[in-house]
């Protein structure tokens, strides 16, 4: 019988205590005394989210492919088992073996959303790890964070070791052979992280030394030691069909937020949106063949159980085998009573189809993410969607019996008047006014319009990495005049409007572009109670506020100020391929509200080809 | 066809609620490529359900789960291809083809068997053999046995004297009251058997052994914490003309050939 690292008491008065026993379908077994590197991964939020995050997956089958790797998990503690671990000083344990972190020799933290940095300082400190990374001693593990944040790592600097910029599939096993001769030597913990340094794509902060200019601003950013580059290069991964990808994925006991097969047909988005860090991080878009996906559907479904299997990626309409891929999909599995959940498509005739064989018509709605109400502000943001594909879609579905429509949109986006927020009413208008067009003996009761709008965050390695962002003042007026505005509208009934939370999207925008001077900010704002941010019922705005005014920062500076061309940002001594010189381009076609053609029609030369891969060489050859 | 499945429920999965353990058995079943039959319309699900929820932290060697299948083998085969893809904490011991006709079996249910063992951290007075026999001699000789049952709803008393079928403090006595040879036990080992019975189960009147627990610690005067006691389930019955069978043989076809 496995021991579990909790009593029976503490399980039985925790919620869900399956957060905590591990021991799912498919997890790796291994004695921890055979390997001779034990790495823990952890996702800083509650076990249903984390669980559900594919990257996690992918490195734990890679990681366990190897003999002398065990590679583990865990995930934050609920409040509930966080009051009871402090009080009764219980260290926090990897779900596998049920053992202290503190014995790992790594602990990997993955970081998608700038809302978990509390998180993270909670698995540390549970774990009995040091917070700042440069007074560990040489036993502790070393903390290395990775994941979409990790392209702007400076607001939380001071709590790791190291970052792994990019891909994971590339230089990890060179991480940990050089890891395993350090150990063996003897050294001390400086000089394996000087070795670290020496990876591609890894990036040590306490060898960079920051200096500022009077304004707060960046005036140089340099390594202080030779060894450590100038500049990190993003890692990516080139063979995307002859990659590591999970045969046999976890399958947890309890539902989690993806409890399905997920099956990640692309990376990389060949769109440019010019709000989307995604769609510049991951370029260039690179898909997997028809073949590899085919077989790894049918041996994921196999080995998990799942009665559900979806697929991932940015733009999935831009998948150009996409109808071979679904409709084998639905020839091989819909009829074992295995669904096929779609991503969210481009609306034409084939995604109809689809839909109409996958879904139950009356109950599923379309989607439709214009991002902006009017076409001026789309050609400004790039999003190549014309309100005419949108009416045409939305009236193809209609006559096919749907009469839900979800839409999403931004406020606050650079540039923005008070006509474009007007234009998000009138489109959501125009919609319910397509559906009432069919006559009403052939119409499917009433329609039904959601508009969910969220607020503009800036983010780095953008073409709006240089833009202002709007206040939660201005934008709370924004949210307010257009809902006066849907009220207008002849369909406002039909209309739904929510709006996301200013409050969160203002600390996102401060920690999105922030620097080192914030790493004080957020331990301030742990110390104090801050924990599970991304939880509206968690989230404490007056702690954070206090904690801006104790170490005297003014958030206006990062989220308010509109930067310079020749600013030097915290980040960027990363090279992500595309280069800064394209986005300031980028961002000036956005002011003259010029739309960039997308990666398939033509190469706008954004950088991204010197990976010599994917998109970039579709056409040679 | 119609099987029912017994199985056991043991360590970690002790953890694992009745509506998650639904969901792990269609899981299992698919890994297994064994064919569900599932319900009509536009979501289908497989047609299962369980005889008798066990409670969060509670041990079973007897948890039993009525299930339709499209096709099926002999019962040897079955419970080799499921335990195959199972964990080792939840394995099947007995699968058996029931009568298309039979109504669900939780609404046969009538009796269950259980196990009060105390947790290996302290349990004080109840380790002592001879203090538990001199006390549950008497316990079961009262006319009435009064206990508080709380509901989410309700508060009250109630008389649970009669819906104590049997009880005994050792293992030879018990086996000898229900008729039944328990085997060995998927209870954490280290646990240590104070009492033994068998409660009225079902839609009706169902007595929780926690119930039982609390008014022998009341009866001999010592502090009822729940905590310190592993239930385990040992079996399952219903009423067949008055009889208590088990679930295993209630309904039972005993060849695939007789359907």
């Amino acid at each position: 019988m496995r021991k579990l690292a909790l009593s029976d008491e503490i399980l039985l008065s925790v919620e869900k205590p399956a957060r905590y026993i591990g021991g799912e379908i498919n997890m790796v077994v291994k004695n921890p005394a055979d390997v001779a590197i034990r790495f823990c991964m952890c996702f800083p939020d509650v076990y249903e989210i984390g669980m559900s995050h594919l990257g996690i997956q992918i490195l734990y089958d890679m990681f366990n492919q190897r003999d002398d790797i065990y590679c583990e998990r865990v995930y934050s503690p609920w409040p509930d088992l966080d009051r009871i671990m402090r009080r009764e000083n219980i260290p926090l344990f990897a779900l596998e073996s049920q053992q202290p972190i503190k014995d790992f020799d790594f602990l990997g933290i993955t970081l998608q959303y700038e809302m978990c940095y509390t998180n993270v300082l909670q698995v540390l400190d549970l774990s009995g790890i040091t917070l700042n990374a440069a007074d560990r001693t040489k036993d502790e593990p070393f903390v290395i964070g990775g994941g979409p944040c990790a392209y702007n790592p400076e607001p939380i600097a001071d709590f790791f070791d190291l970052f792994y910029i990019g891909e994971g599939e590339t230089v990890y096993y060179e991480l940990m052979d050089r890891y395993k001769e350090w150990k063996a030597s003897g050294q001390d913990r400086l000089s394996f992280l000087k070795t670290a340094a020496q990876i591609h794509g890894i990036y040590v902060p306490q060898f960079y030394k920051v200096l500022y200019n009077k304004d707060g601003t960046l005036a140089e950013f340099k390594p202080v030691i030779s060894v450590a580059p100038v500049t990190v290069i993003k890692q990516v991964e080139t063979k995307m069909s002859e990659t590591y990808y999970p045969k046999k994925p976890l399958v947890p006991y309890i539902k989690v937020t993806q409890d399905r097969v997920v099956l990640e047909i692309q990376r990389g988005c060949i769109r440019g949106c010019r709000f989307c860090q995604a769609g510049m991080i991951y370029r260039p878009i690179r898909p997997r063949s028809l073949d590899f996906l085919k077989k790894y559907a049918k041996t994921m479904l196999e080995a998990t159980g799942h009665n559900e299997i979806t697929l991932s990626s940015l733009s999935s309409s831009d998948y150009k085998e996409l109808p071979e891929l679904v409709y084998w999909l639905i020839d091989k599995f819909h009829d074992k009573n295995i669904n096929i959940a779609l991503p969210s498509l481009r609306i034409d005739a084939f995604a109809l189809d689809v839909m109409s064989k996958v879904q139950d018509v009356r109950k599923s709605s379309l989607t439709f993410a214009p991002e902006a109400g009017t076409q001026r502000m789309r050609n400004v943001i790039n999003k190549g969607l014309t309100e005419e594909e949108i009416l045409n879609g939305a009236m193809d579905a209609f006559r096919g019996g749907w009469n839900r429509v979800k839409l999403y949109f931004m406020l606050g986006l650079p540039s923005e008047t008070y006509d474009d927020i007007e234009g998000i009413a009138i489109l959501s208008d125009k919609i319910a006014r397509k559906y009432y067009t069919i006559p009403k003996e052939e119409r499917n009761g009433k329609v039904s319009i959601v508009t969910s709008t969220s607020i503009f965050v800036p983010k780095p390695f953008t073409p709006f990495q240089w833009a202002s962002m709007n206040t939660k003042e201005e934008a709370a007026q924004k949210r307010d005049f257009l809902l006066s505005k849907v009220r207008e509208q002849l369909n406002a009934k039909s209309i739904k409007y929510n709006c996301h939370d200013a409050d969160v999207s203002e600390l996102e925008g401060v920690f999105a572009r922030g620097d080192r001077k914030l790493c004080n900010v957020i331990r301030q704002a742990y110390e104090s109670g801050c924990m599970y941010d991304a939880w509206t019922e968690y989230f404490d705005y007056e702690k954070w506020l206090k904690a801006f005014k104790d170490n005297n920062i003014d958030t206006a500076f990062y989220t308010k100020r509109e930067r310079a061309e020749d600013e030097l940002f915290p980040w960027d001594f990363i090279d992500i391929g595309v280069t800064k010189k394209f986005m300031f381009n980028e961002y000036l076609n956005s002011k003259a509200e010029i739309v960039t053609p997308n990666c398939r029609e033509k190469c706008a030369g954004c950088g991204a080809a010197k990976f010599n891969c994917g998109v970039c060489i579709e056409n040679r050859s | 066809m119609k099987a029912r499945i017994k199985f056991s429920k043991t360590g970690s999965m002790r953890f694992i609620g009745h509506l998650d353990v639904m969901r792990y058995f269609q899981k299992a079943f698919l890994r297994a490529s064994i064919k569900m039959s599932y319900s009509q319309g536009f979501s289908p699900h497989p047609i299962m359900s369980f005889t008798s929820p066990l409670g969060i932290g509670l041990s079973s060697d007897a948890e039993y789960m009525d299930i339709m299948l499209e096709e099926s083998n002999s019962a040897d085969i079955m419970i080799n291809r499921i335990n195959a893809v199972m964990n080792d904490e939840i394995q099947v011991k007995d699968f058996s083809f029931i009568k298309d006709s039979a109504k669900p079996s939780m609404s046969a249910l009538s009796a269950c068997d259980y196990l009060i063992a105390a947790k290996p951290e302290g349990s004080g007075k109840l380790l002592d053999k001879k203090f538990i026999k001199k006390h549950l001699d008497e316990f079961i000789m009262q006319d009435k046995i009064e206990i508080l049952k709380k509901t989410k709803k309700s508060e009250k008393i109630i008389d649970i004297r009669k819906n104590i079928y049997h009880i005994s403090d050792n293992i030879v006595d018990f086996e000898k009251m229900t008729g039944q040879n328990y085997g060995k036990l998927c209870i954490n080992q280290e646990c240590l058997p104070i009492l033994y019975c068998t409660l009225t189960a079902g839609s009706v009147i169902n007595i929780k052994p926690e119930l039982v627990l609390e008014a022998f610690c009341n009866y001999s005067g010592i502090a009822y914490n729940l905590f310190s006691y592993q239930i385990h389930r040992l079996e399952m019955y219903a009423d067949l003309n008055g009889e208590l069978v088990t679930m295993a043989n209630y309904n039972v076809i005993s060849e695939l050939g007789g359907l």
